[in-house]
């Protein structure tokens, strides 16, 4: 029995958010007194793979077929399945990505698996059942699940536990042939558009993030929250009429109808706080609120607040960030 | 082309979450049902499609017991042709993939819509394991979706971006902005959704392979700290020093 965990590569580098997964399935496999192998899937490289040893993996499946760069749902199913076969993994780790998720709920019916989602802690394995805490109600909950299933997938919610790093510790890269066949890739993309990041740095993934509402005016302001993300190296948010509007991408809308994050900074500026939006955001880990209505029910959300004019604060903030790097 | 709609019956987005006593259910006591919000993007895109090809019939289906049908109803008054509720509380997402997946292969459906995740029980499960039970693709989550005789072209969402996919029917897809302005019901759609037909059917399948030993609330915040405008620079010394987040 082993534990499997998938791996998510861009660009040869592995995904900040399958770091926090190998370092998740490596703590359940030393709960469990057995050892985490992980597969790898995307553009992988495998000087890099070898280095998920810091995070306390022993071992790396690697497939070299070219057609597994992008993305497809089929493939990336089969292949995994096919290592949680071999490895004979009784739980598979993944990230509750596009990616992750996808494959996740297709290998749950294939493997007949117990799957949770949006997981945000390590499981408990005492009593005989295994308990794990998710996300729920759109981050104005939580629910401990059990998963009765011999075999077990778990999807972790990005940013939410830590990726530990051992230095200079290996895993053993090998590779591994899950003979695809023409028929599995049926549903590749056709093309892959990848959006311009503003400072390169992605929403899902991001430590740092800093939003902007309806208090902002218009686009043509939007400077002033890039400039402190530039300045901060944190992504860019906004809230819903932004997006509805198109002041700002749909990508970046946060809350219960966009995307749920939950980054160690919140910065929210001329955001009132409305409940669908706080649930996208409130498990941010510190929330910053900067609005010129001292009632604002976002404060009450708030670790830090600042009751003033976006216009005025947003310059002051990006000017004492650039005066301590 | 036959369209089958998923929709759940979940809390209004402005629900404040609260659990009973025992913190084992979910209190619905006061609490205002609605269709959930992304469902909604798949039935009006399946109306729009349905309307452009001038052929075709959509179906929403739920699984849920006898309080959901107001919400089925109100599907119908939006513009679905007939309806199913399979008579069940739906345990877990493996448990109502089941039963979508039932219905589907039954009524042999060519387009099964969702929409990109429930918003109480948040799975991001439900599209997936339907595809996977019927052996058949699953689009998700789909922020476009055109068709071309038996061809969707639809654009993915992926992190950073999107991917242009194109599968052949049948395909399960789940939507999400800005795949359409989503339709609310007209006069002349609430006087039809009336007579419109609703069949109630039995659960199938195994059991739920999930259950929930407990809900919880997240923890209280300790109170805003409030730094003064003009010391605006302040608040980025103590990120620093005292929440060390930067
Ligand atoms: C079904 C449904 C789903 C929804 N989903 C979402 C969602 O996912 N995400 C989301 O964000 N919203 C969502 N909403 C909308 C939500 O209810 C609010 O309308 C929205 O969040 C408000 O955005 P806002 O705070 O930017 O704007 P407003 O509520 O207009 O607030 C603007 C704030 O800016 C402040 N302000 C104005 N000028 C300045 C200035 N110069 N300096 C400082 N502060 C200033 C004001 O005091 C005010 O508090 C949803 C609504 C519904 C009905
Ligand atoms: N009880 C249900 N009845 C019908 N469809 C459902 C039900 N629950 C979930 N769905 C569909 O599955 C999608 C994804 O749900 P989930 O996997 O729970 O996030 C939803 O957007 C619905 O379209």
């Amino acid at each position: 029995m082993s534990v499997l965990v998938v791996v998510e590569c861009a660009d040869g580098e592995v995904k900040k958010s399958s770091l926090e997964v190998a370092s998740y399935g490596a703590q359940v496999a030393a709960q469990l007194g057995t050892t985490a192998t992980a597969i790898a899937v995307g553009e992988a490289n495998e000087a890099n793979l070898a280095k998920l040893g810091e995070q306390g993996i022993t071992k790396v499946l690697f497939d070299a077929e070219p057609r597994l760069k992008d993305f497809v749902n089929n493939a990336y199913t089969k292949l995994i399945a096919t290592a949680a076969e071999q490895e004979q993994a009784k739980i598979i780790v993944l990230a509750n990505s596009n990616i992750g998720a996808a494959v996740g709920s297709r290998l749950s019916v294939r493997l007949k698996a117990s799957l949770a989602t949006n997981v945000v802690e390590l499981p408990k394995t005492d009593g005989g059942q295994f308990t794990v805490k998710r996300g729920a109600f759109s981050g104005k909950a939580f629910s401990e699940v059990v998963l009765s299933g011999d075999r077990k997938i778990i999807a972790v919610k990005k940013n939410s536990t830590e990726a530990k790093h051992d230095a200079g510790k290996t895993a053993e890269v090998t590779g591994f042939a899950a003979q695809l066949s023409d028929a599995d890739f049926a549903d590749a993309p056709t093309q892959v558009v990848m959006q311009d990041q503003a400072g390169g740095v992605l929403l899902p993934e991001a430590e740092l993030v800093v939003s902007g509402g309806r208090g902002m005016k218009g686009p043509e302001n939007w400077h002033l929250i890039e400039d402190l993300d530039k300045a901060l190296g944190a992504a860019t948010a906004c809230s819903k009429p932004e997006s509805d509007v198109d002041w700002r991408p749909h990508h970046e809308h946060v809350g219960q109808t966009g995307i749920t994050i939950s980054p160690n900074l919140y910065i929210a500026c001329g955001i009132s706080g409305a409940i669908q939006h706080l649930a996208g955001v409130n498990s941010s880990k510190v929330i910053v609120v900067i609005n010129k209505d001292p009632e604002a029910p976002f404060f009450k959300a708030a670790d830090y607040g600042i009751v003033g004019d976006v216009f005025d604060v947003l310059p002051k903030l990006t000017a004492a960030v650039k005066a301590l790097n | 082309m036959k369209f089958l709609v998923c929709i759940s019956n979940v809390p209004d987005t402005t629900t404040k979450i609260a659990f009973t006593p025992d913190n084992k259910e979910f209190n619905k006591a006061g609490v205002q049902f609605v269709i959930n919000p992304w469902d909604e993007y798949a039935l009006t895109r399946a109306i729009e499609l349905k309307e452009a090809a001038g052929s075709g019939t959509v179906t929403v289906l739920n699984v849920g017991e006898a309080d959901t049908e107001p919400n089925i109803r109100k599907a119908l008054a939006i513009g679905a042709d007939d309806a199913i509720r399979v008579n069940a509380a739906p345990q877990d997402a493996y448990f109502v993939a089941e039963q979508i997946a039932a219905v589907a292969k039954e009524g042999a459906y060519d387009v099964i819509l969702m929409g990109k995740e429930s918003i109480d029980y948040n799975g991001f499960q439900v599209h997936g394991m339907v595809g996977e039970m019927l052996g058949i693709p699953t689009v998700a989550p789909a922020m476009k979706l055109d068709m071309s005789g038996n061809t969707a072209t639809l654009e993915r969402e992926i992190e950073g971006g999107k991917e242009i996919v194109t599968v052949n029917t049948p395909f399960v897809a789940s939507c999400q902005q800005p795949m359409c302005e989503p339709r609310i019901p007209n006069m002349r759609g609430i006087m039809t959704a009336r007579t419109k037909p609703l069949k109630v059917v039995p659960a199938v399948g195994e059991p739920a392979r999930t259950t929930v030993a407990e809900y919880a609330l997240p923890p209280k915040k300790q109170g805003v700290k409030l730094i003064d405008a003009e010391n605006a620079g302040e608040l980025i010394k103590l990120l620093r020093n005292e929440a060390k987040v930067i």
